[in-house]
């Protein structure tokens, strides 16, 4: 009842230009926002503030940016956790080595990411589909391999970079709250402006090109510029959430944790949250991150019942069947469901 | 140069036995334009159930029959429960599922026959001989024989059988093949079926190298650069471009890899791949597609 | 209709996997609260997945030793809790397992992971929990000096080495006591290092280079690209080309079979292949079948059922049906690493007992422990488990404690020792490691601690 516009009375394009046309919706985040920035924070425990809500904000922010990619542009890449890891590696090196500030750091890696995103964009410029999205594990296994073979990144046969302590202004972020506010500040300033950046020409020009790239083409859309630039804003958005979760979560680089299975749990996380949309890769990451987590605490409560190498695999079959069945209820992702339930809502209690 | 050719002709066998990995690939994409990840747990899953119907003293014949018969209730399950209900839906989603029926095989497949790795071995001779100084072995070329026996049954079932030419008619076009009367689920069903049989080939053949373990899945990534080079949809696609990586590969390790710090065997076949889809961006023998506003 | 019934479907097992997260852990809260303190044991622990073998072996010998102990009356009285988590060998997931065991106070950590270790070890440090790595994780971490709160005790992956060129002068006929000349039978050996292209991979590089240089051996690396399902180019490489005399088996998983085979098929002699000890267990030869016949491979302790600890093991715990693995498992090599790893547990636990009182032992208590530890001959006897372990004595600058490597063969069947405990270089190997550490410390800048001024 609430929830409708009563018509269309939207007389200045600042309303209709609005991100969320219903007020309702506006209500919604607004609460959100502040249960991410307020309530959890308050009252969550450390594990749940640094191993659950972290790496769920960075995989949500780097499954955002693959959905720009994917979802707006319509370019399928297997590599983003290799851009994950080189914006990872970047930012470790820039802040401990060099001593640059905690913030241009992040940026740089994020900047080194996209740099060499959009080089590997370029096979984007002639190849299509499945095709592309093959090619590109193309640049999953050879960053892995620079990663491993050059020393000077690696710093050593360990490969491993460790995450110095962190300082903003001399302010030191050491407890997992700190971390966190970090993580939710950049996380939120830059799904803001991804979200502006999709809703402008560029992201028109973007999902004109996923729709039909020839017919874009011919209406003026510049194809090869728009889809590199898809690209390094794309690997940007990687390299930033790598840098993020490897200084706030996993204290120290290693190519192990970018590995190429990451890589299409991104890809997967997309498809089931709902390709070109924000609250998709929200939903996705929750699904990726936070389930096998949860099926494996809950499972754990049979740790006496069940033999417990049959346990470990019960989790695999309960992830696989979820996945499936998720596809089968609502193929076009978790953010559609949500769509269609606000459809209904619309229309309530009078849906004729 | 004789080490050079040793070389190539070791891996080009290597070559054929990623061929049978991405044969399986390329049927089932033909077929129902699934790009279908399952592929490696297919092999797994077989390689998984040939070994255990083995450790239960049936004989060979048996124990692949039986095999044959799991794939076969695996593709109807699949065609039936997966595929049905997301008839049309976009290709994306289609290769999602196959990734969820990844995770689902691979712990179905291990919750039935355990994690531990166990050895296969079926009775194929592994005598090595040298030809002209090059080191053979009866291994590799038995499965080079039962490769092209396995392409040359599979192109004489697509062009001269009832039934292949049905399955041909619904890679051309679903639709019009629904109308010419051709049911399409069952259609799909024998051609997941056939990709079941290649997967047992396949989890054969690399579960006599490897033993029969979880890391048989991983057989998958070596096929998907063969896939692209050849054509994702192309049965001759797959065999040709097999050879082209496993020669690459193995030519660029040996003699490129010392000099770089090696182990750049697992993007070389990509850097093939890139370089021909350059030129052909639909792979040597790939489907173009030829699109229309 | 089907989507509305799938819709429903979809909707049960969402709440039934609310209830079944919530459900259990409150009334794992309300249970808790009556029984006397335990000591609690988080396990790490791999049973699905590529290494299943290895994570699965060592997680059951330990847990059945810990079943065992409990069986006696625990340590001193104190009851061991143990909890598992899955990590499948994913280093993320094991980061999420430390963070999630960290709220409940373990002693310590061993994460039966390199990978995870490497990730593990800055946050072991900045929370003050020991990180144990029995036989793998970072060779210089035994410079207790700068690791304060890492362990790698019996020994670690460089000492393993200079062991393994100790062993290979041995065949080729060298004495094994004056070290002198060990470099007349080295001299000009080659030696393929086939390694998996990982760090873990990388790591024993820099003392083999080394080594060569001092011993005139001719070592070549050749990596091994994960995961290693094919070996082809480099074994045609070691054995046309460089017609290497020995090779090290230095893999994981799947890509320690491989060789196995393609040395079978390039007719390169199996007796010439030394493992790792992570390519040393029957889960990896017995793929391989015939051709792994001859093998050999390090290890740092006594494999099979032959020593009265599994023995009691065997009668007790399996007795009463409560092992935690299939019962052909108990005394291979996994499993008995495992066992190792109680008993290493059980003695660091009795040293922290003997001066912080008989406890539930905290994390700081436990370091103090691990680095006084002194697991002697006899010691080792009244155990039960003579032959299976090496004595062993840690100390402030010395987390290594022991160093003693022994290889043994794969006879076809089963595993049969090839040679005695054989010292590593230490001395060598301890330069390596201060000096490794000492350039870590440098770049974290990590005060050296003084241990004459540590009790």
């Amino acid at each position: 009842m609430f929830y409708r516009e009563c018509g269309n009375f939207k007389d200045n394009y600042a309303s209709d230009m609005a991100i969320f046309p219903i007020p309702l919706d506006r209500y919604g985040f607004i609460v959100m926002l502040i249960l991410a920035l307020i309530v959890i924070p308050l009252t969550a425990t450390d594990y749940w503030i640094s191993s659950i809500m972290i790496p769920f904000y960075c995989f949500a922010l780097s499954a955002f940016g693959l959905n720009i990619l994917a979802g707006y542009a319509g370019q399928i890449s297997i590599g983003h956790a290799a851009f994950m890891a080189v914006g990872a590696y970047a930012s470790l090196i820039l802040y401990g080595r060099y001593g640059i500030p905690l913030l241009p750091s992040i940026l740089g890696g994020g900047i080194v990411s996209a740099a060499v995103g959009t080089f590997f964009g370029l096979p984007a410029l002639r190849i299509k589909g499945f095709y592309l999205a093959i090619s590109t594990l193309a640049s999953q296994f050879i960053i892995q391999w620079v990663i491993v073979h050059w020393r000077w990144v690696s710093g050593g046969v360990f490969g491993t970079v460790e995450a110095p302590d962190m300082q903003i202004f001399g302010w030191a972020l050491d407890t997992p709250v700190r971390k966190y506010y970090l993580v939710l500040c950049i996380m939120i300033l830059l799904i803001t402006f991804g979200k502006n950046l999709v809703r402008g020409q560029l992201g028109r020009n973007w999902m004109a090109i996923r729709d039909i790239d020839y017919a874009a083409e011919i209406i003026g859309v510049n194809l090869y510029r728009d889809k590199l630039i898809a690209f390094a804003v794309s690997t940007f958005y990687a390299g930033i959430a790598g840098s993020l979760i490897t200084f706030c979560y996993y204290g120290a680089a290693n190519i192990e944790e970018f590995h190429v299975m990451v890589s299409f749990a991104l890809i997967g996380m997309i498809i089931i949250g709902g390709l070109g949309t924000i609250l998709g890769s929200f939903l996705g990451a929750g699904f990726f991150v936070l389930l096998p987590i949860a099926i494996n605490q809950s499972l754990g409560a049979f740790m006496d019942v069940v033999p417990s190498d049959i346990l470990s695999n019960i989790e695999a079959i309960i992830f696989g069947g979820l996945i499936v069945l998720f596809l089968i209820v609502e193929p076009y992702g978790m953010a559609r469901l949500w769509h269609t339930i606000k459809d209904k809502m619309r229309l309530w209690p009078f849906p004729y | 140069m004789t080490f050079f050719f040793e070389v190539l002709i070791n891996g080009l066998l290597m070559g054929i036995m990623y061929s049978l990995v991405a044969l399986g690939f390329a049927l089932i994409y033909k077929a129902s334009d699934v790009f279908n990840m399952a592929q490696g747990a297919m092999s797994l899953l077989a390689g998984l159930a040939l070994v255990g119907f083995l450790e239960m003293s049936f004989p060979l014949w048996l124990a692949l029959l039986c095999t044959v018969g799991i794939m076969i209730i695996l593709a109807y399950s699949t065609v039936f429960f997966v595929l049905k209900p997301l008839v049309n839906r976009p290709p994306l989603m289609l290769f999602m599922a196959t990734f969820g029926i990844m995770y689902l095989l691979e712990g179905i497949g291990q919750s039935i026959w355990g994690t531990d790795a166990k050895g296969l071995n079926i009775g194929i001779p592994e005598i090595s001989f040298e030809i002209r100084g090059i080191l053979m072995n009866t291994f590799d070329l038995t499965f080079a024989g039962v490769a092209a026996l396995l392409v040359a049954s599979l192109v004489w079932f697509f062009q001269k059988t009832r039934t292949g030419r049905a399955l041909r008619a619904v890679s051309d076009d679903h639709e019009a093949a629904l109308s010419v009367g051709i049911p399409l689920l069952k259609a799909w069903a024998v051609t997941w079926v056939i990709a079941g049989i290649v997967a047992t080939v396949a989890g054969v053949a690399w579960g006599s190298r490897l033993g029969v373990q979880f890391s048989l899945g991983y057989i998958a990534f070596k096929a998907l650069p063969v896939l692209i080079i050849g054509g994702i949809d192309s049965i001759p696609g797959a065999i040709i471009a097999g050879l082209i990586v496993g020669a690459g590969e193995t030519l660029a390790e040996v003699f490129i890899g010392p000099y770089v710090g090696g182990g750049i065997q697992t993007f070389f076949p990509y850097l093939i791949a890139l370089l021909v889809l350059y030129f052909k961006p639909y792979g040597l023998f790939g489907k173009e597609i030829i699109e229309r506003v | 209709m089907g989507r509305k019934l799938m819709f429903t479907l979809f909707v049960l097992v969402v709440a039934a996997s609310f209830v079944m997260v919530s459900g259990p852990a409150m009334a794992a809260d309300k249970e808790k609260k009556k029984e006397a303190p335990k000591q609690y044991v988080p396990l790490l622990i791999y049973r699905t997945g590529p290494f299943a073998a290895g994570g699965s072996g060592i997680g059951s010998g330990w847990e059945d030793f810990m079943q065992l102990r409990n069986m006696q009356g625990g340590v001193n009285g104190i009851m061991y809790e143990w909890e598992e988590c899955e990590t499948a060998y994913n280093v993320a997931r094991g980061i999420e397992c430390y963070e999630r065991v960290k709220s409940k106070k373990p002693a310590y950590i061993h994460p039966i992971s390199t990978g995870i270790t490497y990730a593990l070890l800055p946050k072991g440090t900045k929370d003050h929990i020991p990180i144990v790595f029995e036989g793998y994780g970072r060779a210089d971490a035994a410079d207790g000096r700068v690791f304060k709160w890492a362990f790698n005790f019996p020994t670690h992956y460089w000492s393993q080495n200079t062991a393994k060129i100790k062993f290979i002068a041995m065949k080729q006929g060298w004495d094994g006591k004056n070290m002198a000349d060990i470099g007349k039978y080295l001299k000009g050996l080659k030696i393929a290092n086939l390694h998996i292209d990982v760090p873990y991979g990388q790591e024993t590089k820099p003392i083999l280079d080394d080594m060569a240089k001092k011993y005139g051996l001719v070592v070549r690396h050749f990596p091994v690209s994960w995961p290693g399902i094919d070996q082809k180019a480099q074994w045609m490489d070691i054995v046309r080309r460089f017609k290497a005399d020995w090779v090290i088996n230095r893999n994981w998983g799947v890509s320690c079979t491989v060789p196995l085979k393609e040395a079978a098929r390039m007719g390169f002699p199996r007796n010439r292949i030394l493992g790792v000890w992570w390519c040393g267990s029957e889960e990896d030869v017995l793929p391989a079948g015939p051709a792994a016949k001859g093998y050999y491979a390090t290890n740092f302790h006594g494999v099979g059922r032959d020593f009265p600890m599994i023995k009691q093991i065997v009668d007790k715990v399996y007795g009463a049906m409560k092992g935690n693995i299939s019962f052909t498992r108990v005394g291979s090599v996994y499993y008995n690493r495992g066992v190792i790893t109680g008993i290493t547990m059980d003695e660091a636990l009795r040293t922290a007992h003997k001066k912080f009182g008989v406890k539930v032992i905290n994390a700081e208590e436990m370091r103090w422990a691990l680095e006084h530890m002194n697991i002697t001959e006899e010691r080792i006897k009244e155990i039960g488990a003579e032959g299976l372990m090496q004595p062993m004595k840690t100390s402030c600058a010395d987390h290594e404690g022991g160093g003693l490597v022994r290889i043994q063969q794969w006879d076809g069947q089963k595993w049969v020792v090839a040679s005695d405990w054989i010292s590593p270089m230490k001395d060598y190997v301890r330069d390596m490691v201060e000096k490794s550490a000492a350039k870590f410390a440098k770049e974290k800048k990590i005060k050296l601690r003084d241990c004459s001024k540590v009790d």
